[in-house]
């Protein structure tokens, strides 16, 4: 089983951080995994994003036309990568940011949840972990790892001088999930 | 280290050089592989070693021709337009018969082209771009672990066979994380008998590529005409993963491999007969494997970011026996792994109905 996601959205917003953390606790959890930036030009023009592979096998590209999932930060990336996904796909959107119209996504099959990233992570104590709020969503959403696995390797993922904050991750990590669980 | 780390490819790279024993580095910087020198730079000096931000392409490998033939492991790396201009201290090196690693992230070209993933230098990097006849040896990882690994290895063949050897990489393998157990570290090299080291209480040596002496020339390069033959019968590095029964062989290498490997896993899935072979090392070119798989598949698409460059060292492999097949993404292009299965399904479907008949 082979689980694809890219996340994207405006360069700041750690779309990319949101995806290495994915990425080392999926190898942490025994998985291969892959995680592919984009990188140069397309971070002068203001935007980000990453591809995440997880898979018990081998992966080949690292790369995918169709992800099983897309986080979608900012409407630009939403513009962008929304399209991307095929019949039955996971959009999950930054309600906090992007204001587009519910009955816009949702079509073929795809599911679309809108989680107030901002507001989540301002809950849990520090409005910037809005990234990390939208990961603990998608970890609950998806299943693809499990959320305490995540926790427990936080503190292995940050370097040394930024392990102060591990707890406040940890809390975005939660409300994200909790949202969920509310819905 | 027992633990994988996640790494990324250029940083990969650059720790597997440290680990192969290389405390010298020289470089110019230049987009997309601009996180081995900086790595590099810190790690290098933390481990006793020299990092070296030279002022020039130029300046960066003549550093490192300097440093081989005081005998030490050293290496550069540059993309693209910076390898072009390193083409001759290349050449000199392959002449003087001295070690060293030069990585290639490319970038697309010609000229200054564009900073996206490519395979636009296989020519340059299997040919040589410099002046002379002579052939680098020429390794194409196509993961963070085989950064790491073959890092070591260019080192290992660079110095077994006292030639340049160059990794050819992309941004897609150069920007990728991905997990990497590193092995146990190596100490640099003592000693080589052909070293410049000083004369003192012995016979001096020398390092030299010039030859004026009627038919001296000539010896050098049916030497190095031996090197490059022992290469070819000892070193060829190919993974080949094909079925006993194949209608049709991929043939790709690097970043491509990997999309191509997708493409090729779908299509077996789907019920079709199709095969990979992927070159590891480009120089020397692991021509007996690919004529072996295409003679018995019949069959060959060749896919790679590029114009059509691999596909001629695969077209001398099929000798003409073979149908060969070219997919090309130039300039930065990078397909997916839906594109390419698009294509193996409209060329085997091609060949299904030949089946068929003959059967």
């Amino acid at each position: 089983m082979e689980y694809s996601v890219v996340m994207s959205g405006f360069g700041g917003q750690g779309v990319l951080m949101m995806g290495e953390l994915l990425a080392h606790c999926g190898m942490k959890a025994g998985l291969n995994v892959t995680w592919m930036p984009s990188y140069g030009v397309e971070m002068r023009g203001g935007a980000a994003n990453c591809t995440v592979v997880l898979s018990e096998n081998q992966i080949g590209a690292p790369i995918t036309g169709t992800p099983k999932a897309v986080i979608a930060m900012s409407e630009p990336a939403l513009d962008k990568f929304g399209s991307r996904l095929p019949e039955n796909g996971l959009l999950m959107i930054n309600s906090s940011l992007v204001c587009k119209d519910n009955s816009t996504y949702g079509q073929n099959g795809i599911k679309t949840v809108f989680i107030p990233t901002r507001e989540l992570a301002e809950e849990s104590g520090n409005e910037k972990m809005a990234n990390l709020a939208m990961l603990g969503a998608f970890l609950a959403q998806t299943g693809v790892l499990e959320l305490e696995r995540v926790k427990k390797e936080v503190r292995s993922f940050l370097p040394p001088h930024k392990s102060n904050l591990a707890e406040g991750i940890e809390k975005a990590l939660l409300k994200g999930k909790e949202y969920i669980d509310s819905l | 280290m027992t633990e994988k780390q996640l790494l990324k490819g250029s940083v990969a790279l650059a720790q597997g050089a440290i680990d192969a024993g290389c405390r010298y580095y020289f470089g110019y910087p230049i987009t997309p592989q601009n996180d081995i020198p900086e790595y590099l730079s810190a790690a290098l000096p933390a481990v006793g070693g020299v990092f070296i931000q030279a002022e020039s392409e130029l300046a960066s490998i003549n550093m490192v021709l300097g440093a081989a033939a005081s005998g030490k492991m050293a290496m550069t790396s540059s993309s693209g337009p910076g390898i072009s201009l390193m083409q001759e201290g290349l050449s000199y090196l392959a002449g003087s018969e001295l070690p060293a690693v030069v990585v290639n992230i490319t970038r697309s070209g010609p000229g200054l082209g564009g900073i996206a993933p490519t395979q636009g230098d296989y020519m340059q990097a299997t040919r040589g771009g410099g002046h002379g006849d002579y052939r680098l040896i020429v390794l194409a990882p196509n993961s963070a672990q085989e950064m790491y690994d073959l890092a070591g290895e260019a080192f290992r063949l660079a110095f077994k066979y006292r030639n340049p050897a160059m990794i050819l990489g992309d941004a897609i393998l150069g920007q990728m994380k991905e997990p990497v157990m590193l092995r146990e570290a190596l100490s640099p090299p003592q000693n080589s008998p052909w070293a410049l080291s000083g004369a003192k209480d012995r016979q001096p040596r020398l390092v030299k590529s010039l030859y004026l002496k009627d038919g001296e020339m000539t010896v050098h390069n049916l030497k190095l005409l031996d090197k490059y033959k022992a290469l070819q019968e000892k070193e060829v590095k190919v993974e080949i993963d094909c079925p006993t029964r194949c209608d049709l062989i991929v043939v790709a290498f690097g970043s491509c491999s990997r999309i191509a490997r997708t493409a090729v896993d779908r299509a077996c899935l789907q019920g079709l007969k199709v095969g990979l072979v992927r070159p590891i090392s480009l120089f020397p070119f692991p021509e007996k494997a690919v004529r072996e798989e295409a003679q018995k598949a019949g069959r060959v698409l060749v896919v790679e970011m590029n114009t059509g460059q691999m596909l001629e060292d695969v077209k001398l492999a099929c000798n003409g026996n073979s149908e060969v097949y070219f997919k090309s993404y130039p300039g930065g292009a990078v397909p997916t792994p839906e594109e390419i299965e698009k294509e193996i399904e409209v060329i085997v479907g091609k060949g299904g109905l030949r089946h068929v008949n003959s059967s």
